[in-house]
């Protein structure tokens, strides 16, 4: 092991190893912490929270598809106050980088999270969401306009300085357009995809599915769109790449570092086995020893297109 | 504590049409299971990202668990597949089981496969009860001889009349808890089906002023409390709401807590 050197910074943020989880699929991290050794991971990142508690969407919220799943949580979740007195203990106590993913319904919200947030001891950094598909008034909204990102990365930025790590919203035209305008506002890092928004119709009632009507797709079934992402977005990111999207063992996770990124996200695998995030580190280890590297770094953006 | 493992199929006997009982070896597992707690399987023969899929736990013996399923998807027709040797990943025992201290005579209220966890609660509460079986036609009434073996009085009422009495579940159970509300006894329930019966005994624990303990059925993904894909709107004892986690914070639910 030691003959590797595994370390990332991902804009600021120390990581040990360049896997972490994606928002919404590992809950708080001790929801999982008796299925997998939570501190081997590079970083934690959280469920996303906003300002105050919030209910999410009603049932159902998921659906199995060929390939992955469809979801519409809604984002739920316990607000600042309750995610730093019920899960921040937990997380400090692992000694693991924390990513807090944020959410709001105007800039001023999210700014203000930043802001609380940044008071909060352990909290490592800020994942901001504004590409969830599954919140209206949120999320969405703001990540399929370059001119809004610029807006809400700058306003969060004057609010905290924490690394700030937007996700971009992979169903746009051009990802390098949101990349220089996340980049320009001050963003320390970038973090994709998101999920792809989806639907499905149950034909019998013929209803949708879900509750929210349209979701979330994530699964296998868009890893080879989130690496073309990566890839297109690294041509124009100044600042490291987080990659997710359909991780479900080492070689999606190596496909994205050769793309572009500095580190993974491992999702909606965590569901099924929640040992894949380590899988996943371990391969990437095999995989540097078995072609002569010994940096992770060497492998980020190492693409052959001639 | 919770364990993720590699389950050994030791057997699989189909029962009544469509519904087959399971034996898994799983160490560590098997010996920690509590009646009311499932378990997460990860199915062979599926897709290798397929979901997972929850099961309550029909009973335990050493390190075997058994597992009472019925066939409605894909995913548990491809259960019917499993033979002796075949392997699995199991993450459990999940969830919290019914007390198995009851203040009341237990009345266990099952409905189809919910006489699972039913079954393996029977043989572990310290007084026997009544346990009232519904199904829609004799096909889905399964496990009578386990109770009647544990020397438990099993009601019976299908809704085409097949077997036992015909109609809903309730009529025996209402006429249970009426004599037992002449005899002077307090009775305590137990269910496990699907949410319209489940709502009728949580009615019928409110008026009759004892604990009723339900087993919620909700589709989920994680099964540990992480995705927030399987919540139920619920009540604390000052009236105030929260939302739980069926898997986490359930799956037995007592009937006051619930919000429907």
């Amino acid at each position: 092991m030691s003959d590797l050197d595994m370390q990332v910074d991902l804009g600021g943020i120390r990581m040990k190893n360049p896997v972490t989880v994606a928002s919404g699929t590992f809950g708080y991290g001790k929801e999982y912490a008796e299925l997998i050794d939570v501190t081997r991971l590079g970083a934690i990142t959280v469920k996303g929270i906003r300002l105050q508690a919030w209910p999410g969407n009603r049932l159902p919220r998921h659906v199995e598809v060929p390939g992955g799943m469809v979801n519409a949580i809604g984002l739920q979740g316990p607000g600042v106050d309750g995610f730093a007195r019920d899960y921040m203990p937990f997380l400090r106590a692992t000694g693991v980088p924390v990513i807090v993913n944020i959410w709001g319904t105007s800039e001023e919200e999210y700014a203000e999270v930043a802001r609380r947030l940044s008071e909060v001891e352990g909290v490592s950094g800020l994942e901001l969401n504004i590409s969830c598909p599954n919140v209206k008034e949120g999320g969405h909204a703001f990540g399929t306009d370059p001119r809004t990102v610029a807006s809400l990365v700058a306003a969060v930025r004057r609010a905290t300085r924490l690394p700030l790590v937007p996700k971009l919203a992979p169903n746009v035209p051009d990802i390098k357009l949101f990349v220089r305008a996340a980049q320009e506002a001050g963003a320390d890092a970038l973090a994709l995809i998101n999920t792809l928004p989806a639907m499905v119709i149950d034909i019998e009632t013929r209803r949708p599915v879900l509750a929210n009507k349209v979701g979330g797709l994530s699964g296998p079934a868009i890893h080879p769109v989130a690496v073309k992402l990566v890839w297109e977005a690294a041509q124009a990111a100044r600042v490291p790449l987080l990659a997710m999207g359909g991780i479900v063992g080492p070689e999606q996770a190596i496909e994205f570092l050769i793309a572009g990124a500095s580190a993974v996200a491992v999702g909606t695998a965590n569901f099924i086995d929640p040992t894949t995030p380590l899988r996943v580190l371990e391969g990437i280890e095999m995989y540097l020893r078995r072609h002569g590297m010994n940096a992770v770094a060497a492998l980020t953006g190492s693409l052959r297109t001639e | 504590m919770m364990m993720d493992v590699t389950g050994r199929v030791i057997g699989q006997t189909p029962l009544k049409a469509g519904y087959w009982a399971l034996d898994v070896e799983t160490p560590g597992v098997a010996e920690a299971a509590q009646p009311g707690q499932f378990v997460h399987v990860r199915v062979p023969g599926l897709e290798p990202v397929a979901l997972r899929r929850p099961f309550s736990i029909y009973g335990a013996q050493g390190s075997i668990l058994k597992l009472l399923y019925k066939t409605v998807g894909r995913g548990t027709a491809q259960m019917n597949r499993l033979v002796p040797g075949d392997t699995l990943q199991v993450i459990g025992p999940l969830g919290n089981g019914f007390p198995l201290a009851p203040q009341g005579l237990p009345l266990l209220v099952a409905g189809g496969y919910g006489v699972a966890p039913l079954s393996f609660l029977a043989g572990l509460l310290p007084v026997k009860g009544v346990v009232l079986i519904g199904g829609r036609t004799a096909d889905d009434v399964l496990a009578t001889a386990d109770f009647e073996r544990l020397g438990w009085t099993v009601r019976v009422a299908t809704q085409d009349g097949s077997l036992g009495e015909a109609g809903l579940v309730t009529v025996p159970l209402d006429r249970e808890l009426a004599r037992l509300r002449e005899a002077g006894v307090m009775p305590e329930l137990f269910a496990c089906g699907p949410d319209g019966l489940l709502r009728a005994v949580g009615e019928r624990a409110v008026q009759t002023g004892c604990r009723g303990w339900l087993s919620l059925d909700k589709h989920m993904v994680c099964g540990v409390g992480a995705c927030l894909a399987c919540v139920q709107t619920l009540r604390r004892a000052d009236g105030t709401e929260w939302i739980g986690r069926v898997c986490h914070d359930g799956p037995i639910f007592e009937a006051r807590e619930i919000v429907w």
